[in-house]
């Protein structure tokens, strides 16, 4: 990579990441820097504040090695990357560096990965409905084209087994093209990026994807690069390429972590739980790519996902993204325990551009409906089975008991399935309709009667049957 | 106006959205700065010996020591006049169709537009004449501004004298329509003026006016249980997903203002597309026109920068007390105010300024009071004599969604209604998921400090509205109020030894509350018929309910068992009236129904003198 610009040959300060530069001038706020130790190891870094005369730099690449007698050289400009359609298949580092022997990407067409926000004057509301073939998800938390919509998940919980899944399934249906996928690993350890890159390529999706890898043993400062980078790349393939992109981070906790650790280092007052208060500004900068543009054909869905520290969904890192992106689909401990698959527990779950992509025209016309009583139903279910652990399955009432029923079938026979099972819209409904025919017609107060009578196994038996 | 020379000082440091300069020695605080090559726009908010710091609205991504500011001699202004409805603009009042049609899809720095368009030209009647004397406020002619919304061009405030001339016709906001003669002084009027955001636009001393008149939503939970003065304020606070965003779109589609003002603060991108999409094609309850007519956007969604976001609140509020003091009936709507409140800490924090609680500066309240406190319903200066009023409605999200926090709490404090979003409602996908027992309009007495005494009036009177429409009304909000809070009690002993061994007179209040719950509470914002609900029938529907608890219970008090009250067929057709196109007709019918139910089962029992309903 061609270096430019100012050089300035030693440092002040050391302090953790940051470098402290003296007698140095023409640097602008933002820009980044290419620093060469004595160890002949070439390092990136940031300038996160200048004054006069002196700038204050972030180290990307690890401090381990650095001393105060380094040369800097500044860039001139934000970190740009170049992007061309040769990147497509291709596997690369933290700063963009491949990593999969091949040759590096030229191009004289370079983007600063810090992006612009999209003027929402510009933007198309999504309401194409993405087939995800996973129940739970398709019938009550639909997914459309151009959504931000995270997993918050646990560790030991079956998260990237699930998102393979969904990249190996979602389609639009009526269309046969092909999502693209760009899947960014913030701190995952090895084998679970290999699995990824694994099942891509055993999908056949590898030639379709970029794989930007900063993994668990690689500097942590530099996945404040990763997902950044990997959105930069999406956007030119959602809106210059005009592809259809999903965009996998991985995982959203490793950045946030590494975020709060460089704002300790510059001693920032600190908001929750020692992350900085602009955690949510920051988070917002990175989620809020995604979306279709008017008079583009592409569209750039994101599916983050985040571990909740200690399982706790109130944890500023899973809160802060949740008041961000549109909606959150949430993984349970206990359901993964009982052997559901997958184990997605639809009630702190959300989907809030589901019912634009739902309905007459999109789905079926109960579906609305239908997710809405299968949520009410669910509800009561859980709410009966906390009930029966207190006074007993028989201090229950015959109506509670019926809820009970409703919810181990919702579980057992809605969300649970295989995790090669690809099942289409109308069967997950059919699925829905069938366990909801255990509760009495006159509990389906969410349901306009319509549709009872068109869905209901009840009505659609008597109709099937020869007259 | 003062013309001042051009004061340029140097940039001397650069850290996010804040930078520090020297060599402009006049500098003031509030003061706007162009800073560097590009003229990004900022705002003095610190001065130190020889060097201010500004706060730039607009990302600082390059800057360098060295680069050049220059003073401007103004402070951050709204430019008001026609041209602000049907409108999206961002945090500093720049349209956004503008820069997308300048710069494209993204928004990239350093655009200069107007906030209003100087090629339209609006036809302009005058309602003065040469020789009539005017004075700040006064109405000097009208514009056409959409079909809902006629524009009254205000005289601005600092001029008065005498009209010189005027004249009717097609003009832009930049021509002049008027002038005023003041001595040797003469000033031309133009449709357009100029207000200082970050301070209230006055009203008449001794202006502020009781508030006595619901502002109508259509939301039942709302305008029957919890009402909303016109002029009035409210906290709607609740965690992520619990439906607040959604609410105040509902407010800002079927409240019966004049105006909307919507501020989406450091919120996301796809929501104001949402609002701008789906307006145009929504019509207004009220006249019949796009709801968009009577509407302004302004939007700084979260990867905007965050300085911008600070400033938005502050631009809505200034345009919503412009159409205030046309006389109109304004109500405004923060989404969510909690960002505001967070880019208030984000620049507090590179001011290194001693922050108060969680990091927030110290002076958080008095910005959050202050903010509130340019609600009101007012008499407004100038003649002819008028009053407008301006409703603030701010949504908090608080952290972790516990509302034990700093911008909740001060909140609660400076606002009259309180409507409590609940995760567990949202989760059984009850929405509005507005807590029954937790929200409050007003309660009489309930705090101690003074604005409670005057909420407690607010609350009477409304109150009072509502009974001389509906007689009764009262009555059965009580014994609404009262069966949802012993329903509540019910069911805590229900949960722990089951709902099957309660006796049949708590049954009925739980069977009783859920149907009020259902069929009157759940209230979809995407239901065709439902989204939308006139109080005659909000009033038909409370009284169906409770006149069937009353009897109910009667029946269960004179020996009919529960179960036969519980097998009546009615009670699932109660709970999905709301949603019947035939509206108000269809209640009626389904409570003639009832009445035949009732006696029914009276005359099974032998029972006899049961009164149902009136
Ligand atoms: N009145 C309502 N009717 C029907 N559905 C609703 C209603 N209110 C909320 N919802 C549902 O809840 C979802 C979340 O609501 P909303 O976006 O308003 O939450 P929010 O409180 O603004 O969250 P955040 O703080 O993250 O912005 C909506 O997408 C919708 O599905
Ligand atoms: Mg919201």
């Amino acid at each position: 990579m061609g270096v430019k610009g100012l050089a300035y040959r030693g440092v002040k300060e050391i302090k953790g990441s940051l470098l402290i530069v003296e007698g140095v001038e023409g640097v602008g706020y933002n820009e980044v820097a290419r620093i060469i130790g004595q160890d002949g190891v070439e390092r990136l870094a940031r300038v996160l504040e200048v004054g006069k005369g002196y700038a204050i730099l972030q180290v990307f690449g690890g401090e381990i090695g650095l001393q105060t007698d380094v040369v800097v050289r500044f860039e001139g400009s934000a970190f740009t990357i170049p992007v061309s359609d040769e990147v497509l298949g291709r596997m690369f580092n933290g700063r963009f560096e491949p990593i999969d022997h091949g040759p590096p990407i030229i191009s004289t067409d370079r983007r600063d990965i810090n992006g612009a926000p999209i003027n929402p004057k510009a933007r198309i509301y999504p309401n194409d409905f993405i087939q995800t073939g996973i129940s739970a998800i398709d019938g009550m938390l639909s997914l459309v084209r151009g959504q931000k919509l995270p997993i918050f998940s646990e560790s030991g919980l079956p998260h990237n087994r699930v998102i393979a899944q969904i990249a190996r399934q979602a389609t639009v249906r009526g269309e046969e093209e092909e999502f693209a996928l760009v899947f960014a690993a913030m701190g995952l350890k090895k084998d679970e990026a290999l699995y990824f890159i694994d099942e891509f390529e055993h999908s056949g999706a590898l030639e379709r994807s970029v794989v930007i890898l900063n993994l668990a043993d690689d500097p942590a400062v530099e996945r404040l690069f990763t997902p950044r980078i990997a959105l930069t790349v999406a956007e030119y393939l959602a809106f210059e390429l005009e592809m259809h992109v999903l965009a996998i981070l991985s995982d959203m906790t490793n950045y946030a972590e590494a975020l709060r650790e460089m704002s300790a280092a510059r001693e920032e007052v600190p908001s929750r739980k020692g992350y900085p208060g602009y955690l949510y500004s920051d988070l917002a900068t990175i989620y809020e790519r995604a979306g279709i543009i008017e008079g583009k054909k592409g569209s750039l869905t994101q599916m983050p996902i985040l571990t909740m520290p200690g399982g706790d969904l109130h944890h500023p890192i899973p809160d802060l993204t949740g008041y961000i992106t549109e909606g959150q689909i949430i993984l349970d401990r206990e359901l993964d325990i009982k052997g559901v698959y997958p184990p997605i527990n639809v009630l702190p779950s959300l989907s809030r551009l589901m019912r634009s992509g739902i309905g007459k025209g999109k789905t079926r016309d109960d579906h609305k409906d239908v997710s809405d009583q299968l949520y009410y139903s669910y509800k009561r279910g859980v709410r009966a089975r906390e009930l029966a652990r207190i006074v007993g399955e028989m201090g229950l009432s015959p109506e509670e008991r019926k809820y009970l029923e409703f919810a181990e079938a919702f579980e057992r026979r809605f969300v649970n399935q295989g995790e090669y099972e690809n099942r289409t819209i109308e069967k997950t409904l059919d699925i829905a309709w069938d366990i909801l025919s255990i509760l009495p017609e006159s509990e389906l107060v969410r349901i306009h009667e319509e549709y009872v009578k068109k869905y209901h196994p009840k009505y659609r038996e008597k109709a099937s049957k020869p007259a | 106006m003062v013309i001042k020379l051009a004061r340029i000082g140097k940039l001397v440091r650069i850290s996010g959205s804040v930078v520090e300069a020297l060599g402009i020695e006049d500098i003031t605080i509030g003061e706007i700065v162009e800073v560097g090559e590009e003229g990004l726009i900022g705002e003095v908010i610190r001065i130190f010996e020889d060097r201010f710091t500004a706060q730039v609205y607009e990302d600082t991504t390059g800057l360098k020591p060295g680069e050049i500011v220059k003073g401007t001699g103004k402070r951050l202004e709204a430019e008001l006049g026609p041209g602000l409805l049907n409108n999206i603009l961002d945090g500093i009042g720049r349209p956004l169709e503008l820069i997308k049609n300048l710069r494209g899809p993204y928004i990239t720095r350093g655009v200069k537009v107007n906030t209003l368009p100087r090629n339209i030209k609006w036809y302009f009647t005058p309602t003065v004449k040469e020789g009539d004397e005017v004075a700040p406020g006064d109405v000097v002619g009208t514009v056409k501004e959409t079909e809902s919304v006629t524009h009254r061009i205000l005289i601005p405030h600092g001029i008065r004298g005498e009209v010189a001339w005027v004249k009717e016709g097609k003009y832009t906001v930049d021509q002049p329509i008027l002038l005023v003669k003041n001595g040797t002084n003469e000033y031309e009027v133009t449709m357009k003026q100029y207000w200082p955001i970050r301070v209230p636009r006055p009203f008449e001393t001794d202006g502020r006016l009781p508030l006595e008149k619901p502002l109508i939503t259509g939301q039942r939970v709302i305008d029957t249980f919890f009402p909303i003065p016109k002029g009035g304020t409210a906290a709607i606070p609740g965690g992520f997903g619990t439906g607040k965003t959604v609410m105040l779109h509902q407010l800002a589609k079927w409240s019966d203002a004049k105006v909307v003002v919507y501020i989406g603060c450091g919120e996301r991108g796809n929501e104001m597309c949402e609002v701008v999409t789906e307006f145009p094609k929504l019509k207004d309850p009220y006249t019949g026109r796009p709801l968009m007519e009577r509407t302004v956007l302004i939007a700084n969604t979260s990867n905007m920068p965050v300085a911008a976001r600070e400033s938005s609140i502050y631009f809505g509020v200034t345009i919503g007390e412009y159409f205030r003091d046309q006389g109109y009936d304004v109500a405004l709507m923060a989404d969510s105010t909690s960002r505001w409140a967070e880019a208030m800490r984000e620049v507090s924090g590179r001011l290194e300024e001693m922050p108060a609680e969680m990091g927030y500066p110290a002076y958080l309240p008095d910005r959050i009071a202050e903010f509130y406190e340019r609600a009101g319903r007012v008499k407004v200066p100038g003649k002819p004599s008028r009053e407008g009023s301006l409703t603030i409605i701010g949504a908090v999200s608080p952290p972790g969604g516990d509302f034990n926090e700093p911008v909740t709490i001060h909140t609660l404090r400076f606002t009259g209604v309180f409507w409590a979003l609940d995760a567990d409602l949202a989760y059984s996908r009850h929405f509005p998921a507005i807590n029954w027992l937790k929200s409050y309009s007003i309660h009489a007495g309930a705090v101690a400090e003074p604005w409670a005494q005057s909420f407690s009036q607010y609350s009477k009177k409304i109150l009072g509205w509502w009974e001389r429409k509906h007689m009764g009304f009262l009555e059965y909000r009580k014994t609404a109020l009262d069966l949802l809070g012993e329903a509540a009690e019910v069911e805590s002993i229900a949960r722990v030894i089951g709902e099957a061994s309660l006796p049949d007179e708590q049954r009925i209040i739980l069977l009783a509350s859920e149907i009020l719950k259902e069929g009157f509470l759940r209230q979809s914002a995407f239901d065709e018929v439902d989204s939308y609900c006139e109080i005659g029938k909000q009033f038909c529907l409370l009284k169906l309910m409770i006149d069937f608890y009353l009897t109910a219970s009667e029946l269960i008090d004179r020996g009919v068992p529960f179960e036969r009250v519980r097998s009546m067929p009615q009670i699932f057709k109660m709970m999905r009236v709301k949603e019947d196109p035939r509206g108000i007709e269809a209640i009626r019918e389904l409570s003639l129904e009832i009445r035949g139910e009732f006696q029914k089962i009276a005359r099974e029992y032998g029972i006899e003198g049961v009164v149902v309903g009136s």
